[in-house]
């Protein structure tokens, strides 16, 4: 019977829905070798990534959109999306003041003030406005002490040996379509270099914003972390809710030197389309990071609430000896939500260890599907993965998968896999209810304590909002 | 007048079984007022558990038939969590596990619920901490119990102790106690006991369902009431608890 109740679990109305008027210079919407060159010379791009965008634009002609997920979409038309889109005015501003007042509303709505009166003091914040970066705090504090935290535009301008050295080092253009597709049209993106010796003192984040109906989102993030540093990230994603979907197809590219460590934390809470599943974003993104040195360590901790299909699997190249990859993911769906994620995690180097730990929740009629390889090559001796993934089913009609493939390529090794299914089942609310808590809270209470492993892992307070967040997600009528 | 706690008048109930429903109580009457403690004894399947469920609120029974009133309102028009916080306790004879869920933020959670519902102020944490530790001495338990995931890994001797906390945390106004005795040792057995004695007042009262006489040694019962076909059978004082130790259920036939 409470089954019943939980199938009229509907998702609160999504807060972020909202469309800021502004005028923006727009490119007509379609894909050719011609709007590739238009963005390059929007972009004022050197000649060394004017190629870069030409041949991933070859690469992508070649190939083919894959359909091996357990995500069902149209076909995409890509000849019906806007690639480039901006607020008029200039781009990333150094003084705020010059930033559109529009644009600032916008992000103290969304909870994210960016002007320096204003600005999060333990944070700080690349705002990426459709194609493009508005505003970026705290940067000249940061490189006082040598940290580069900046739009990837202007540090193609400003860094352009940086770019060249480390831009598509990790994610080729071949990788695979969508990385092609991003090689050939990024418009922005976030960079960060910290140098050699260095904790960044705060956390460095890029909140990511999609506006304008029809058009893609997208961007490149390069991620440098030099020896014997640190820094933590997290990026945070919305858009308006429209009846069409849109696609962001990311590319994100991590690299630690020797006894580095880099933190990557995702709040993704896109657009997911309305209960009958119209509408959205198809959020299909390339993430990897590169342990490159000795003794270094990548860590992705995401939260994915939002998107009408959700495809991306941030992923360890432990190359470095004693280099260490860790991923926690909490996916959660629900009404007609599809995700397809998880990790990839690449043993070379020796003594390599990596933790994946994988939280699915699907309500509705939703799909959640955790999908991860762990591959553990000959030369990685001694390595040990250790795995687990469960999954949490609400109601009847949603439905969890778990697709793990392994690897092992040697025998001094260890894998470990451990997996389970479970109900949100009827006498755990019941027992809840019996001591005073409502419906919803119980539900949120379960949830946010099946959650917990991966939500320790968010910093500071992003972990009482990614709670928050998932209770909204599942805030209902029941009561 | 002593304050008649729950009147349960005529009651019928059923479950739902592979589609079609079994009715389990059979016209069930019972009272219990302020101050007072009632045992229910009786066979397996008898409908004991059934009753503590139906009481509670368990959307797998459903109410065909009788009233039942707790302090003079209708008990059947509340949600469960209403229920709880108007007064009524189960204690459960299988407590569930619910993983990743701190044992004292449930705790104060479950403590607050009540004092919204009634239009009292919340407890803050350190407050809390102060009135926790007070009832977990009651009970012999470590302050470590509190740290840990809500029943996850409890043996079963602390999953019951964990009921009677909650028990004495919310101070209900009915405390009904399916089998809390089953599976304790001895010694465990008195200090449950011993929370139930502490909790009892001439305000609230007990409702026990047990199998054994043995708690009742430690917990004197006013009546004790034999549970058979869904009605209450017979009727007692505890000497009846100890007639059905000796000679079985057969004597209330």
């Amino acid at each position: 019977m409470i089954d019943t109740n939980l199938e009229k679990l509907q998702s609160q109305q999504y807060k972020y829905g909202f469309q800021t008027n502004i005028e923006a210079e727009t490119f007509p919407k379609g894909l050719s070798e011609h709007i590739v060159l238009k963005i390059s010379e929007k972009k004022n791009d050197p000649e060394f990534l004017k190629e870069f965008r030409l041949n991933a634009y070859k690469q992508f002609q070649k190939m083919q959109n894959p359909h091996w997920s357990n995500v069902h979409f149209p076909e995409i038309d890509f000849q019906d999306i806007i690639y480039y889109s901006a607020p008029k005015k200039k781009e990333a501003k150094q003084n705020l003041d010059e930033v559109d007042p529009e644009i600032l509303r916008t992000y103290e709505k969304l909870g994210i003030p960016i002007t320096e009166q204003k600005r999060l003091e333990g944070i700080a914040v690349d705002a990426i406005f459709d194609s493009v970066s508005v505003a970026n705090t705290h940067k000249k504090a940061l490189l006082e002490i040598g940290v580069i935290f900046c739009s990837i535009s202007e540090a193609i301008r400003e860094y352009p040996e940086l770019i060249k050295k480390y831009l598509g080092t990790v994610v080729p253009h071949s990788d695979n379509y969508y990385s092609a597709l991003n090689g050939a049209v990024f418009s922005d993106g976030t960079f960060i270099y910290i140098p050699p010796n260095t904790r960044c003192p705060i956390e460095l984040s890029t909140n990511f914003r999609i506006n304008t109906e029809g058009s893609g989102q997208f961007e490149r993030t390069l991620i440098v972390c030099d020896s014997n540093s640190y820094v933590s990230y997290l990026e945070g994603c919305t858009a308006p809710a429209f009846d069409t979907n849109q696609l962001h197809a990311a590319v994100v590219e991590l690299i630690a030197m020797d006894n580095a460590e880099i933190k990557y934390s995702t709040v993704q809470n896109w657009y997911a389309g309305d209960e009958n599943g119209k509408g959205g974003i198809f959020n299909f993104v390339t993430k990897r990071g590169k342990c490159l040195g000795n003794n270094s360590k990548i860590s992705w901790t995401q939260v994915e609430t939002g998107s009408a299909v959700t495809w991306k699997y941030p992923s360890c190249i432990l190359q470095g000896d004693n280099s260490v990859g860790e991923f926690f993911s909490v996916a959660l769906t629900n009404n007609l939500q599809q995700a397809d994620t998880g990790t990839k995690m690449i043993h070379i180097g020796k003594n390599t260890k990596s933790t994946i730990v994988s939280k699915g929740i699907s309500a509705g009629k939703s799909e959640n599907t955790y999908r991860g390889l762990v591959k553990i090559l000959p030369s990685a001796t001694n390595a040990k993965n250790y795995t687990q993934c469960d999954s949490m089913l609400i109601g009847a009609k949603s439905m969890a998968n778990t697709t793990p493939y392994i690897e092992v390529g040697n025998n001094s090794s260890s894998v470990e896999h451990e997996a389970s299914t479970s109900k949100i089942s009827e006498d755990q609310l019941f027992y809840l209810q019996q001591r005073g808590i409502s419906t919803e809270d119980a539900i949120s209470t379960i949830i946010s304590g099946f959650c917990k492993d991966v939500f320790k892992e968010l910093p500071g307070e992003f972990a009482a909002e990614a709670n928050q967040l998932m209770s909204l997600k599942l805030e209902n009528s029941v009561g | 007048m002593t304050e008649t706690i729950i009147s349960i008048k005529n009651l019928h109930a059923h479950i739902d079984e592979d589609g079609k429903p079994r009715e389990i109580l059979k016209g069930l009457n019972l009272e219990i007022k302020a101050g007072e403690v009632h045992a229910i004894m009786g066979p397996n399947g008898s409908g004991k558990s059934t009753l503590s469920k139906v009481l509670a609120g368990h959307p797998d029974y459903e109410v065909t038939e009788g009233s039942i009133e707790f302090h003079g309102k209708n008990l059947l028009e509340l949600e469960p969590d209403a229920r709880a916080n108007s007064g009524l306790f189960l204690a459960f004879q299988y407590p569930v596990e619910i993983p990743g869920v701190n044992n004292l933020s449930f705790l104060r959670m479950s403590y607050n619920s009540k004092q919204k519902y009634l239009g009292k102020e919340e407890m803050d944490p350190l407050d809390f901490d102060d009135f926790i530790e007070e009832k977990i001495n009651i009970l012999k338990m470590n302050t470590s119990f509190l740290d840990r995931n809500l029943n996850e890994g409890f043996s079963g001797g602390e999953k019951k102790k964990n009921e009677i906390l909650q028990m004495l945390v919310l101070n209900p106004s009915l405390a009904i106690l399916d089998e809390t005795d089953s599976g304790l040792d001895i010694d465990a057995l008195r200090i449950v006991a011993d929370g139930i004695n502490t909790y009892k007042s001439s305000k609230n009262a007990v409702l026990l369902i047990t199998h054994y006489q043995r708690l009742l040694d430690y917990v004197q019962p006013d009546f004790v009431h034999v549970l058979a076909g869904g009605v209450i059978q017979q009727t007692g004082d505890k000497n009846l608890a100890l007639e059905l130790e000796k000679s079985g259920y057969a004597v209330s036939k």
